[in-house]
């Protein structure tokens, strides 16, 4: 515990210094003007940013790339309320009693709602980062190739089985980015393969195409030729305090929300979206009065919001501790750690410690700037929402193309970015989830190699994965897993994955 | 009936046969001792699998015709502009290819005012070059003229 706060004081030292400061606020700023983008979530966001890091130290960037991540959270809610368009995916449900509450004139009350349950989120999920994440490091020192390659097919089991939806349409989205991962350099026997005389697929598919194509690039395909334009409610500064009944009634649900939100979050899967999920219906279980959702529940912003926004914290203890990122979003924030140098995983913690517990401070940082931030500057951020579609989608095309470019200078990577967006597109149209593939495409190599190199210690028995107890438990959850989600193929009745796409579709029309 | 989940599983089905058709190329190894085509084939195999049971189990999704495709036009158009931006930004230069991907978009895909699509286009064509490329030092390619 006091080794604990000592880093931490390590990490403020490093996070107040004034670069970082700096960095932290850039990141804000910017990564809330790409949460009110709609079509730009946090994903494509960080993707397409990924390259204005690349002049600084890597502590600097990912301080910076942090930012942007939990901004984008913060700034999906605004578009949510005065819109009713959710500036990301995990968005959707603050849309539904925070435009309802903008409609009632309670519009800035709803915001203030949003940003502070987001912001007791943010900071009391860190807190939970800072403890678990270090002893969970110390754990996977004892990982070897086959608790590596049991731990990642579990990842990608949970993704499947925690998508809404069906898992046999996530868990084929899972071998399709595998597979689209296996381009590239082998890298045990140096095999060129499904590179067709490119030399640029040597290193293989980028994960910034392929999330930018995906997520960014898809979205505006879906999106740039619809014909409504939506009315944008301007909140008055002096309407931004909630009253006391509406900060009563927040309470418990931010409560319930930051908690459900975190352990959902460390959880591989889309862990924001499935957060706000469960604590809207949550909320509207446990309130005295359920017939007020729908219409303006202050429970159903406040829950949703901070379970979110705690999950964003909680998706980074795999990712840090284990080098295992939980989904598409902390999979990129691999990558991009990985292009400055540094290799999150058990040796992170104690090889650099200033860079983690920087980090670590940098979100508690973070998380007050964005508190300032966002509440007094949210008419400069709606006016963004001023310009018309038809003008910025073209903009944020262009920032896809620079982004995507300038990670490697490759037209090559742009190609695959409009294939990607034209593969995600049709997959929107019939039903597909595309999460899975971006982190197929990341965790492809790792299962290789971690496969290989466990038959190798084994002198090729399969038996070493049953014979290692992390490794067979690991494996044992994935069959339960499996197990359990192949019960709606035989019974026919709707499980709750069904049931939570059924709802989203609900809410969204 | 065709239905959505139908065409989708049968096109995991035909790809999944294309990648098992292209890794003959590589050494498959044996299932003690991997090779490089080891990997794909397992994987394409259990893709092929999963595409087969979308296909079966597809019957109850919706019928593929109600699918609307009506913003298709214009996704194509973003897509054409898109592969434009890919043949020419390292033949005529970010700040031309941008310039006139954003002029097609804003003016003929769109129809904005023409003094509209030329301002957006060049402020974000020369804007975004001075921002990346000059003050974050991200590299862009020039064009022929050196701009």
């Amino acid at each position: 515990m006091v080794e604990t706060f000592q880093n931490l004081y390590l990490g403020f030292t490093v996070a107040l210094s004034p670069p970082i400061l700096f960095y932290a606020f850039v990141g804000c700023v910017v990564g809330t003007l790409v949460g009110v983008l709609p079509g730009v979530g946090p994903l494509a966001g960080i993707s397409l940013l990924l390259p204005a890091t690349f002049g600084l130290d890597a502590t600097r960037a990912i301080v910076m790339l942090a930012g942007i991540y939990y901004g984008a959270m913060y700034g999906g809610s605004t578009t949510s309320i005065l819109m009713r368009i959710p500036g990301e995916a995990a968005s959707v449900m603050t849309c539904i009693d925070g435009y309802a509450m903008a409609r009632k004139g309670r519009a800035g009350a709803a915001l203030a709602i949003a940003a502070v349950g987001s912001y007791i989120a943010g900071t009391v999920s860190v807190v939970g980062l800072m403890f678990l994440a270090p002893p969970l490091a110390a754990f996977a020192l004892k990982f070897g190739p086959p608790e590596y390659f049991a731990l990642l097919l579990l990842g990608l089991l949970v993704l499947a089985y925690m998508s809404g939806g069906s898992m046999l349409k996530s868990l084929a989205m899972s071998a399709l980015g595998l597979l689209l991962g296996m381009i590239g350099i082998d890298q045990m026997t140096g095999y060129f393969r499904f590179a067709y005389g490119l030399g640029e697929l040597g290193d293989g598919i980028g994960v910034v195409p392929v999330a930018v194509g995906l997520f960014g690039l898809a979205e505006i395909l879906a999106t740039a030729g619809q014909a409504t334009h939506p009315i944008v409610v301007k909140p008055r500064l002096r309407e931004l305090l909630p009253s006391r009944q509406e900060w009563r009634e927040s309470a418990m649900p931010i409560g319930r929300g930051t908690v459900l939100g975190f352990l959902i979050g460390i959880v591989p899967g889309s862990a924001h979206i499935i957060s706000s999920f469960v604590s809207y219906a949550i909320e509207r279980r446990l309130s005295r009065h359920p017939e007020e959702f729908g219409h303006g529940a202050v429970a159903g912003v406040a829950g949703p919001e901070s379970a979110n926004n705690s999950a964003t914290s909680g998706a980074f203890v795999p990712m840090l501790a284990l080098g295992v990122p939980s989904g598409p979003i902390p999979a990129v924030m691999l990558a991009a750690m990985m292009v400055h140098g540094v290799s999150p995983g058990p040796m992170l913690i104690t090889q650099q410690p200033q860079l983690f517990w920087g980090f670590i401070a940098s979100m508690y940082v973070g998380n007050v700037v964005l508190l300032i931030l966002n509440l007094p500057l949210v008419g400069l951020f709606v006016n963004l929402l001023r310009i018309p579609y038809p003008v910025l989608y073209p903009i944020i095309i262009v920032f896809c193309v620079l982004g995507v470019y300038a990670v490697n200078g490759s037209v090559v990577d742009v190609w695959i970015m409009v294939a990607m967006g034209l593969l995600g597109y049709v997959l929107r149209k019939v039903g597909f989830e595309t999460a899975p593939i971006v982190l197929g495409v990341v965790l492809a190599p790792l299962i290789e190699m971690s496969l290989r190199q466990s038959l190798a210690m084994s002198d090729g028995q399969y038996s070493i994965f049953a014979s290692r107890p992390i490794a067979a438990t690991l494996l044992g959850v994935g069959l339960v897993l499996l197990i359990l989600s192949l019960r709606p193929l035989v019974s026919r009745t709707a499980d709750w994955r069904a049931r939570l796409a059924l709802a989203a579709k609900g809410e969204e029309s | 009936m065709l239905t959505t989940d139908r065409v989708a599983g049968g096109g995991l089905t035909l790809f999944a046969l294309v990648v098992l058709w292209e890794s003959r190329k590589y050494p498959l190894g044996s299932l003690h001792n991997p090779g490089p085509g080891y990997m794909p084939v397992l994987l394409a195999s259990l893709l092929l699998l999963f595409g087969l049971l979308v296909l079966a189990t597809g019957g109850r999704s919706e019928p593929f015709s109600t699918l609307r495709w009506d913003e298709g036009r214009h996704a194509a158009a973003i897509l054409g502009t898109c592969a434009f931006a890919a043949v020419a930004l390292e033949r005529l230069g970010y700040r031309l290819t941008v310039l006139l991907a954003l002029a097609v978009l804003i003016g003929i895909v769109e129809r904005r005012r023409p003094l509209v699509a030329v301002a957006v286009s060049a402020g974000v064509a020369f804007g975004s070059f001075y921002l990346f490329n000059t003050l974050l030092r991200v590299l862009l390619p020039l064009g022929p003229f050196g701009w």
